[in-house]
Parts: C-alpha cells; sequence; structure tokens
C-alpha cells in the first residue's frame, strides 16, 4: 500500500504544485493519476521515491514513512518505469534488464538468465537480448523498461506516462499486454497518464487531479464515468460518459441473443435468399465461426468471399454491454453477431433489444 | 628529402629519433595534465550546470590565444626562478597545456550535457547513487564526445611542439629552427614531414582505441559476430 497524507509541494517562488493530497494506493491494485498538464500528478508520483521531496506531509509505503530512509535504498524496493524508457544506450538489452538484480549484489550471470526470462515475459523473443536499446523501437523499448524495473522484483512499480509516446496501435497493444502482466504478477502500481481513456480502461482506481495540485475525485472507472464528483471531472472525463460507461457493464444473460439462420461458403443463391432475412444473410464457415454478411440478390451462382460484407464486429457473449451495441450498430443487417469465447456463433442482437436491456438494468446508475 | 633519408641523422645527441622522443615526451606530459584538468572540470560543469561561463569565455579565449607570444612571456617571467633547462620547459609545457584545455573541457562538458536525461533520471529513479550515475552512465555514455577532445587536442599539442625549439629546447621544432637558421631547406622539410606523420599517427592511434572502449551502443556500429543488426526482422510487430 502506498498512502499519501496531506502532502504539499510547494516552490520558493510560490508555485504549489500539490496541495493537500490525500490518497490511498491499495496493495495489488492500478492506481491511476490523471489530469490535465500542471495538476501536479508527475509531482506526486516523483515524490513517492523522493526523486522530489515533499515540502510537507508524509508518504506511506506500506505503514512505514518514507521520510525516514535512504533514499536511494528507497527507490531499490520501487520499480520506476517512464515516458522515453530511459534504457542505458550504452548496454545491451539483457544488461539493461539486469541492471536492478546487479545493483541488489546479485551475480552478472545470474542477473543475464533472470533478464533473459523478463525479456520473453514481456512479450520479446530472446534473440533481443544482445541488441543495444537504438535498434529496438520506442514500444520495444518500452518493453524493455517494463522488464527492467520488474527485474528486481518489486512489490510497488511507479510508472510515468509509460505509453504515452508510442503510436496509438502500439499502445493499445501495450496497455492490453500490461494488463494481462498485472493480473499475473498483482503489483502495487501508482501510474501517471494525462489520456482519461487509459486510465479508465487500466486503472482499478482513478484518481482525478485538478490544476494545482488537488484531488478533485477518486474513484472506481466506472463511477467516474456513472457519477462525476463535480463539473471539473465531468468536463474532464468528457464526452460519450455514457456510452463509454457500456464499456464497464458486463452483458452476462441481460439481452435476449435470437437465432440467426446461416449459410457456408458455396451455398447457392436460392439457399440464401431462403435464409436470408431482411436483404442480408449471415455466411460461416465449417465450424460455425462467422465470415461475414451477404445480400442474395447480389449473388449470381454460389456465395463466394467477394459477397461478403466485413463491417460487422463480433461481441463475445461474455463481453461487455458496449461491445454488445457496437457489434449491432456496425453490423450492415444491424443485427449484431455474437460469439462465445472460441468465436462459434451464439446468434445476433438488434440495437433495441440491448437498449432495452440498458434500461431494464438498474446498476448502471449506481455502479458505485 | 635528403636530410631524412641520411643515415648519420638517425644516430647521435640530436638525431632524429632523439628529438622525436622529446616531442613525444613533452606533447604526452603536456596532454596528460590537460586532461587532468579539463575532464574534471568538463564533468563538474556538465552535471551541475555551474560555471558554464568558463565554457563559452574561457574557453574560446585560449583558443585565440597567440602561443610563440605566450611563451615568449612566460620565458621571460619563469625562467629567473629557475635556475636549470626547467626555465625553458616549463613555459613550453604551460603553452602547449592551455592549448589543449579547451577542446577536451568544452567536449567533456558537451559529452556530459548530451546524456540522455531520460537515462539519468532512470538511473536516479532506480536508485543509482550520484557517483555510480557518473560512473555507470553519464561517464561511459559521453566517452565519444570526450575522446574527441582528446584527439584534437593532441593534434594541437604536436603540431605546437615545435615552438619549444625557439627557446632553445629539443624537438622536432629544432630541424625547423636550425634548418631555417642554416638556410637547409631539406632538414625544414624533413622536420615538417616527421611532425605531420607524428600527427597522423597519433590521431589514428586515438581512432583505434576510441573505437575498442567505446559501447557500439552509442557509435550505432554494427557488431559482426552478433546477430543481424539491422532494426527487427522478426514476427514481434511492436
Amino acid at each position: 500500500m502506498i498512502k499519501f497524507e496531506n502532502v504539499t509541494k510547494a516552490y520558493p517562488d510560490g508555485t504549489v504544485a500539490v496541495d493537500g493530497l490525500n490518497l490511498e494506493a491499495p496493495t495489488g491494485k492500478l492506481t491511476i493519476l490523471v489530469g490535465p498538464s500542471g495538476c501536479g500528478k508527475t509531482t506526486s508520483l516523483r515524490m513517492i521515491n523522493r526523486l522530489i521531496e515533499p515540502t510537507s506531509g508524509t508518504i506511506y509505503l506500506d505503514d512505514q514513512p518514507t521520510s525516514g530512509m535512504d533514499a536511494a535504498l528507497l527507490r531499490r524496493r520501487i520499480g520506476y518505469v517512464i515516458q522515453h524508457a530511459g534504457l542505458f544506450p550504452h548496454k545491451t538489452i539483457v544488461d539493461n534488464v539486469a541492471t536492478m538484480p546487479v545493483l541488489l549484489g546479485e551475480s552478472r550471470q545470474k542477473a543475464r538468465i533472470k533478464a533473459l526470462e523478463l525479456i520473453e515475459r514481456v512479450g520479446l523473443p530472446a534473440s533481443f537480448a544482445k541488441r543495444y536499446p537504438w535498434q529496438l523501437s520506442g514500444g520495444q523499448q518500452q518493453r524493455v523498461g517494463v522488464a527492467r524495473a520488474l527485474a528486481s522484483d518489486p512489490a510497488f512499480m511507479l510508472m510515468d506516462e509509460p505509453f504515452s509516446a508510442v503510436d496509438p496501435v502500439v499502445r493499445g497493444q501495450l496497455q492490453d499486454e500490461f494488463l494481462r502482466l498485472q493480473r499475473e504478477i498483482g503489483k502495487t502500481i501508482i501510474m501517471v497518464t494525462h489520456d482519461i481513456d487509459e486510465a479508465l480502461k487500466l486503472g482499478d482506481q482513478v484518481a482525478v487531479m485538478r490544476v494545482g495540485g488537488k484531488l478533485a475525485q477518486m474513484a472506481s472507472p466506472s463511477e467516474l464515468l456513472t457519477s462525476p464528483a463535480d463539473e471539473f471531472v465531468a468536463d474532464f472525463v468528457g464526452r460519450d460518459r455514457g456510452y463509454r460507461s457500456l464499456g464497464f457493464t458486463k452483458t452476462a444473460g441481460a439481452v435476449a441473443i435470437g437465432e440467426e439462420a446461416v449459410i457456408q461458403l458455396g451455398a447457392s443463391a436460392d439457399e440464401a435468399r431462403a435464409k436470408a432475412s431482411g436483404a442480408w444473410v449471415l455466411v460461416v464457415d465449417g465450424s460455425r465461426k462467422p465470415l461475414g454478411w451477404a445480400q442474395p440478390e447480389l449473388v449470381r451462382g454460389e456465395v463466394t468471399r467477394e459477397h461478403l460484407n466485413l463491417s460487422g464486429i463480433p461481441a463475445v457473449v461474455s463481453g461487455t454491454m458496449r461491445q454488445l451495441l457496437d457489434a449491432a450498430l456496425s453490423s450492415p443487417s444491424r443485427r449484431g453477431v455474437v460469439v462465445d469465447e472460441n468465436g462459434e456463433l451464439i446468434g445476433t442482437v438488434t440495437a433495441t433489444d440491448v437498449v432495452k436491456a440498458i434500461e431494464a438494468e438498474p446498476h448502471l446508475e449506481t455502479a458505485r | 628529402m635528403n636530410y631524412l633519408f641520411d643515415p648519420r641523422h638517425w644516430s647521435g645527441a640530436d638525431s632524429i629519433p632523439t628529438l622525436i622522443g622529446e616531442h613525444l615526451l613533452y606533447s604526452l606530459i603536456a596532454l596528460a595534465i590537460a586532461a587532468i584538468i579539463a575532464v574534471p572540470l568538463g564533468i563538474y560543469i556538465g552535471v551541475t550546470g555551474k560555471g558554464v561561463f568558463l565554457i563559452a569565455g574561457l574557453a574560446n579565449a585560449l583558443r585565440a590565444l597567440p602561443s610563440v607570444g605566450l611563451l615568449i612571456l612566460l620565458v621571460l617571467l619563469i625562467s629567473p626562478a629557475f635556475p636549470s633547462k626547467m626555465g625553458y620547459i616549463l613555459p613550453s609545457l604551460i603553452v602547449l597545456v592551455l592549448l589543449a584545455v579547451p577542446p577536451i573541457l568544452t567536449n567533456t562538458y558537451a559529452g556530459v550535457r548530451a546524456v540522455d536525461a531520460a537515462a539519468v533520471d532512470a538511473a536516479r529513479g532506480m536508485g543509482f547513487r550520484t557517483m555510480k550515475i557518473l560512473t555507470d552512465v553519464q561517464l561511459p555514455c559521453s566517452l565519444p564526445l570526450v575522446l574527441s577532445g582528446v584527439r584534437s587536442a593532441l593534434l594541437q599539442i604536436i603540431s605546437t611542439a615545435t615552438i619549444a625549439a625557439y627557446i632553445s629546447l629539443g624537438g622536432l621544432g629544432r630541424l625547423l629552427i636550425d634548418g631555417k637558421a642554416q638556410n637547409d631547406y631539406s632538414q625544414m622539410v624533413a622536420g615538417a614531414v616527421l611532425v605531420a606523420l607524428l600527427a597522423l599517427f597519433f590521431d589514428q592511434l586515438l581512432a583505434f582505441i576510441t573505437r575498442r572502449v567505446v559501447s557500439p551502443g552509442l557509435t550505432r556500429r554494427t557488431i559482426k559476430s552478433a546477430s543481424p543488426a539491422e532494426p527487427v526482422k522478426t514476427p514481434v510487430t511492436v
């Protein structure tokens, strides 16, 4: 657990970066500090490992005040990941990752073995071990940065905008993999970001900070969306709140899934016409995995891949209302394809079905 | 060229090997003193940001120094205090050191400043103490620039060390001064050629040393023995 008690950081020129911050990051959870630039979120983070010393107040690491500790020894207990990775350019990837174990007194050989494991753990091939940082892309470097922070198996991790310097596609991948990794390792993490979508996606809890270094609201992602504390939070959380909050509501059997007649590739135009409902018919492969929608009236002879419209996004039945609604809205037939975990067809839903379920869902308003 | 290939000039008291030896001795002592002064100072200024004016002001002013004029001034000031040959050697060394300090100082400073701030922040955040950040991150990363400063300093020293002969000391400058006095152009050419060769040799030597001690991660050289260094042709997309 990391706890802020009345922590203030004021600079000699009178600027107050952080103002009386009270905050608790529970053990094993990912807490996100988010806010516009100048809200003191990075300052708050850097006060935890004392790269910045608080003016007043106390920060506790597992109930021990950090102020009495040797700063360097304190930092060695906390994994640290920063925006541009900050890899050592003169060291190979494996030696970069081995930094912390070596610092903590392990033999170089043992540290390297551990480092190799971690390199693969963060999704890089072992052949990267002997490369230098400049030979890696930004996203790859960031993975190495995470591996380096994990190498000493610290109980705590601080992450300062770890994914913001890479392009959106890579960022999405890194976020997904990081979530998966965190589910395995369960570190106590505080992460700083300016990106509210990232905060809502990754955080177990999210602390929204306002300019002047004050905490505006600390809540779970779904609570932030459904009941923002004030206008600032509402504004910061932004547009499409209602729609985005559906991303936190499990479908869990609340929506009636209709049967859908299907054909396979190679079916005749007549069969397609017979099975179609409205202008569209769903095409699946041999193991009932959806391939796309076809319009029988355009088919001459038999149905081939050229006839398929691929715009629909199938939703997994265990997913969220948002995915389900999106499946319906993105489908050319307006019937959203629902599949099981293996990708096999269960049936289809319409937007009306989903909206009805949402309206009947009492938890939406009271997700807190 | 006759002078250079005359065997009589290759042995004895004022022979070419002796002159080269003296020349190198002055040069290397001056370089060592300059490095001892300029490298720590450059690191200190680079790390702390204190005394940057030294770089901009002093270092550049020193570059514009008229070396012969300064040498004679120093001899007049210093030699009365020393009875021996030291009264001449010391002024020569001071001039050479003053010449060598600016390139080493400015390059060391620039090298330390150019170290990736994120790498330094990461090192501190991981619990490196200040000294370890210096020895493990800042110094190795600034090494290429420091060494290139040393390289240009040594070139300047070797070519300028000829002026020691002005004040009746040894070194390859002897061939130039004596040749001029005796209107022996062959001797002067021999001196000039030898200084140039010496400078070229040490330039290559330092280039070689640089390649050996600087991490390929900094120079972005590809390492032949290791896997292909072209960035990433593996299935991983990120």
